[in-house]
């Protein structure tokens, strides 16, 4: 029985909570789960929504080759990465990570793992729109610094 | 010569104003092909005057600017990735 690896890319809203409860379901061997889920911001209000661009094709490819990552590195039962894009409205859930492990230490490793890398490796774009108009969403050098606690010399 | 899919995302594709385009170029490298359209227009030089602003990708696989495009069918140019 391998590990469940379920990766989508959609525009459609989904409920974090029912997903969880699923995927909690269609593991086996788990005896720990570990959500996390990432929501709009609205900035005190200055923000009045977000779009999320992808790269259709590469978007599930990069997910999937770093969810199997996840996989070959910790004892895992299971792996779930929802991601939307299209345009989100502030306080709407733009994507979750799951991981479902034996043990929580493989669990909470591998989702901080899998947002590390999701956040500059696979191929989104966020833009904000505020009363001040629209902008893309800079990288930050910390999100490029915090892949580097996860390569082994 | 050799014809490629060539797919802009993000500020990138704004700035030069389309999404994808067929481009026909006898380059052998993306820094070759970035040379080539940053010739072509103003608005492609200005989305291409940063390098290290931008990423690159293959096929859909990262790559780095010296990669060769033999055997190359799709590139596509954006800036760092903004997901989770």
């Amino acid at each position: 029985m391998g590990a469940v690896l379920d990766v989508r890319v959609q525009a459609a809203p989904f409920d974090p909570g029912a997903e969880a409860n699923a995927f909690a379901a269609a593991v086996q061997g788990a005896g720990a789960l570990v959500t996390f889920t990432g929501l709009v911001r609205d900035e005190g209000g200055q923000l009045t929504g977000m779009e999320i661009e992808h790269y259709p094709g590469m978007t599930e490819r990069a997910i999937a080759a770093i969810a199997g990552q996840a996989r070959d590195r910790w004892r895992l039962a299971g792996v779930l990465v929802i991601h939307r894009f299209g345009p989100l409205a502030p306080g709407a859930a733009i994507m979750m990570v799951a991981t479902a492990a034996p043990h929580r230490a493989d669990a909470f490793a591998a989702a901080e793992f899998l947002m590390d890398y999701l956040k500059s490796r696979a191929p989104f774009w966020k833009k904000e729109s505020g009363a001040a108009g629209a902008a893309w969403v800079e990288a930050k050098a910390a999100d490029e610094a915090a892949l580097d606690r996860w390569r082994r010399g | 010569m050799t014809t490629l899919d060539v797919l802009y995302f993000a500020w990138v594709r704004e700035r030069i104003g389309l999404p994808r385009e067929r481009v026909t170029t006898a380059a052998p490298t993306v820094a070759a092909l970035v040379d080539e359209l940053s010739a072509r227009e103003p608005r492609y030089a200005a989305a291409f005057a940063d390098r290290r602003a931008l990423r690159v990708a293959l096929d859909q696989d990262l790559a780095d600017f010296d990669a060769p495009l033999a055997g190359v069918r799709e590139v596509a140019f954006f800036p760092p990735m903004t997901g989770g």
